[in-house]
């Protein structure tokens, strides 16, 4: 079957937080209110602090505006954004839970060929508790989705996988396209249902959609960090580019797996492409920089924990990509900045862990009162 | 004066024009539906797909004119000119190669007809194969046997060996097309998730004819592909992509696993359609099915040997790894040189044939060798001087025989039977192989 059935108690109730960023309102939150009410949310709201956002009744969850970013994380709040989705990731930062899933504000429950209304957060739950296939491409793609497995050919010693780090979803109706995509193909919508989760092979990049994903925070969290965006910077929507790069490149050198396609919701906005030039027009140039630098990203052996991995990137970001652009050096602080405030926020209460085995669930350390 | 025609009459028209855009036409008022259905007759334009819209709105006075009409879903014989192909390759650079290990190809063909009929093409018997082919007429076809294959190899190339899965091969030395379409004999044409009919040779060489994108995963998948495009984050000079050299389908039904898979989920077949395709990534390898393959001919032919030949190879592709080892020389070439491997659709329906345990009991070298070809494979790095498909053939057939050969004769045998291949290749197939497309 395609999705997971809707068991009796909601999976990972207790160790999955989702992270809401919201400039508007949730009222979006009413058509999912069947698959996340039994989960915690955390919503980070953008914009005036001074507005109150209002959450539908019946949700336990956390907010934070941006004077809460601002005395939560002192001079250390430069390196969340402002005036931009990527603040999402301040709420990564002060959850306390295993799981994380993101969404934006304007995506919607999809429904799948046969009608049914598909349960994202089920599907990136099935995803990042199976292991990944990162070393070897298989045709039938994910082999642990039931009804597939691995092809002939597929060497018994791989098919233990890696641990799945990220589980990258979808998007049915408005794609998630660029600008420039945007302007010469305005009606474009996407209707097609790919019934498959992939893993993205060891040694490949692809541009990370931040607005239907779910990732192991205590694998990877550290590296999705959303970088520096919006009100008072040169550049807009790369924030889930960036921290899917920086999160890939880091995957591979510690093997860890990415997956990718199922499941799709319905994003409902199409963003005004004018807007979104302008805020891409920097980043279409300096990304043809970018990629190369990341696709030639070598970890020292001695990087073996995430945030070693992302302290060491941030210092060839600003060695290879600081005659680009000024703005790489202040990213590349930043990065620092943000791993300085994950440190404090989430201090190490055992040994920095190495990838773990999927299926052997460890017990969550018990969450901190707020 | 004429009266002007009605806004009715102009939406019908409109409709009409745009049909293949609906995706559901039970709103429609009955009376509407089957003026619509008319002007479709008049018009010319009830495909199949068409005729099922029709018939799941399930109106009875459209059923009814669908019944009195005695309209029925036949699968067409396709005219010579591609009407579903949205390249520009004419039916004449391809041909249809399929290696026959099965003496009777009546129903087999008969299942193919309607998509294979206007193609060339080109049947290898089996050497091992001991009575006469059984072929319907109707195709334009080349037949090629035992003796054929013993007065072109001769006695000059001693390793190769064309029997079993391996005789399709020497279909591919013989042919002069630029594309070839190769499907195993126990496979027919498959239906799409909305039962549509799946024209397999279509959908090949529309994924071979489009470009590859092997530098920068797509997360919306072929962006070539009608109704989507490159995502938000791919970097514009990486959109024009590169060549397609071997497109790699899909199985419903019997999927292609391994004996030791298959055997332990005796019951288990796929089931499901995957709407996609995707270019692999570069360096990302991947165990390529002979089951229903096609390639550019004169990029991938010299790459493209069963040079890994079990020692109890037999007739059931669970006894076999030929075609995993020459998808991965195929797959590290293209790397090299900058081409590009798709894998997804089309799907072809594989028939249940033999049994799992029975393959598992007689053979699983396979399965153990290739705990050591993967590896190698992910290590062979071939050098700048290597600027065609034969230069990156007798690179690697030097790597094998340097880290392979000592770990089991089978790779010896291999590296033999590939360099002799190349030779065979260059003195019998034509063209001369792929230069590494100029970059910028």
């Amino acid at each position: 079957m395609a999705q997971p059935a809707i068991p009796v108690t909601p999976a990972l109730k207790d160790d999955l937080d989702i992270v809401i960023p919201t400039i508007r309102n949730l009222d979006f939150l009413e058509m999912w209110r069947p698959f996340f009410q039994p989960y915690h949310l955390i919503i980070v709201q953008d914009g005036d602090p001074t507005k109150t956002i209002r959450v539908p009744e019946g949700f336990d969850y956390e907010l934070y505006n941006r004077n809460d970013v601002n005395r939560i994380l002192g001079p250390k709040a430069s390196c969340i954004s402002f005036k931009d989705s990527a603040c999402r990731c301040f709420g990564f930062l002060v959850s306390k839970k295993k799981y994380i899933f993101t969404i934006d504000d304007d995506c919607f429950v999809a429904k799948d060929p046969s009608g049914k209304e598909i349960n994202a957060l089920a599907q990136h739950i099935q995803n990042l508790l199976t292991p990944s296939t990162p070393f070897f491409f298989n045709t039938l793609y994910d082999p642990f989705r039931e009804g597939a497995d691995f092809v002939r050919g597929y060497p018994f010693s791989l098919r233990e996988g890696a641990p799945t780090a990220i589980s990258h979803g979808l998007w049915l109706n408005i794609p998630d396209y660029d600008a420039p995509t945007q302007l010469v193909k305005p009606l474009e919508r996407n209707t097609r249902y790919v019934d498959a989760v992939m893993t993205i092979p060891k040694g490949t990049l692809f541009p990370m959609c931040g607005m239907n994903l779910g990732f192991d925070r205590e694998l990877i969290g550290p590296a999705m960090y959303f970088g520096l965006m919006g009100d008072g910077q040169p550049i807009g929507r790369y924030d889930d580019m960036w921290a899917g790069w920086c999160a890939k490149v880091i995957c591979d050198h510690m093997s860890l797996g990415v997956k990718t396609g199922l499941p799709y919701i319905w994003h409902s906005k199409a963003s005004n492409p004018f807007v979104n030039l302008k805020k891409e027009y920097k980043g279409i140039y300096w990304q043809e920089d970018i990629i190369p630098f990341f696709q030639s990203v070598v970890f020292p052996k001695e990087c073996i924990t995430v945030q070693q991995c992302y302290i060491e990137l941030s210092k060839q970001v600003k060695e290879k990509l600081g005659h680009v652009d000024p703005y790489f050096q202040k990213l590349a602080d930043s990065m620092v900045t943000w791993i300085e405030a994950w440190e404090e926020l989430n201090p190490p209460t055992k040994a920095a862990p190495a990838a773990q085995p999927n299926g052997v669930k460890k017990d969550a350390p018990a969450p901190k009162p707020k | 004066m004429r009266t002007p025609p009605s806004l009715l009459s102009l939406s019908i028209d409109s409709a009409l024009l745009n049909l293949s855009n609906f995706s559901d036409l039970s709103p429609l008022p009955d009376h509407i539906l089957l003026d619509l259905f008319l002007r479709t007759l008049k018009a010319g334009k009830l495909t199949e797909k068409i005729l099922m819209l029709f018939m799941a709105t399930g109106k009875d006075e459209v059923l009814a004119l669908i019944q009195s009409l005695n309209i029925q879903l036949i699968t067409p014989v396709l005219p010579t000119s591609k009407k579903m192909s949205q390249t520009n390759i004419g039916d004449d650079e391809v041909d249809i190669v399929i290696g026959a290990l099965h003496a009777d190809l009546t129903s087999f063909l008969n299942e193919w007809r309607p998509l294979f009929s206007r193609f060339h093409l080109i049947i290898v018997k089996d050497p091992d194969l001991r009575e006469e082919l059984k072929i319907p007429e109707g195709f334009n076809l080349h037949v090629y046997t035992k003796s054929d294959i013993d007065r072109v190899v001769g006695s000059s190339y001693t390793a190769i060996n064309f029997s079993g899965y391996s005789c399709r091969y020497f279909g591919y030395l013989m042919s002069r097309k630029k594309y070839i379409f190769s499907v195993d004999d126990d496979c027919i044409p498959a239906k799409d998730d909305k039962g549509l009919s799946v024209d397999a040779v279509d959908q090949h060489i529309t994924n071979l004819a489009t470009p590859a994108t092997p530098f920068f995963f797509n997360t919306l998948y072929d962006p070539f592909r009608k109704g989507t495009d490159f995502v938000r984050g791919y970097p514009f000079s990486l959109r024009s992509g590169v060549t397609c050299a071997l497109s790699c389908g899909l199985w419903l039904n019997l999927a292609d696993h391994d004996a030791p898979t298959q055997a332990l989920k005796p019951g288990h077949r796929n089931s499901r359609y995957v709407d996609a395709v995707l270019t692999v990534p570069a360096r990302a390898l991947m165990p390529v099915s002979g089951v229903n393959i096609a390639f550019n001919r004169e990029l991938a032919g010299p790459a493209l040997f069963p040079g890994l030949r079990l020692a109890a190879e037999g007739k059931l592709r669970w006894e076999t790894v030929e075609d995993i080892w020459c998808g991965l020389c195929v797959k590290v070439v293209c790397d090299h040189l900058g081409l590009g491997v798709k894998t997804g659709l089309p799907y072809v329906w594989r028939n249940d044939r033999g049994n799992a345990i029975e393959s598992l009991k007689k053979e699983w070298e396979g399965v153990k060798l290739m705990e050591e070809v993967v590896p190698f494979f992910q290590s062979v790095r071939l050098s700048q001087a290597a600027v065609t498909t034969e230069d990156c053939m007798l690179e690697i057939v030097a790597l094998v025989k340097e880290r392979l050969a000592t770990l089991d004769p089978v790779f010896a045998r291999a590296a033999q039977a590939m360099a002799d291949w190349i030779k065979l290749w260059k003195a019998v197939g034509s063209g001369s192989g792929s230069s590494r497309p100029s970059n910028g």
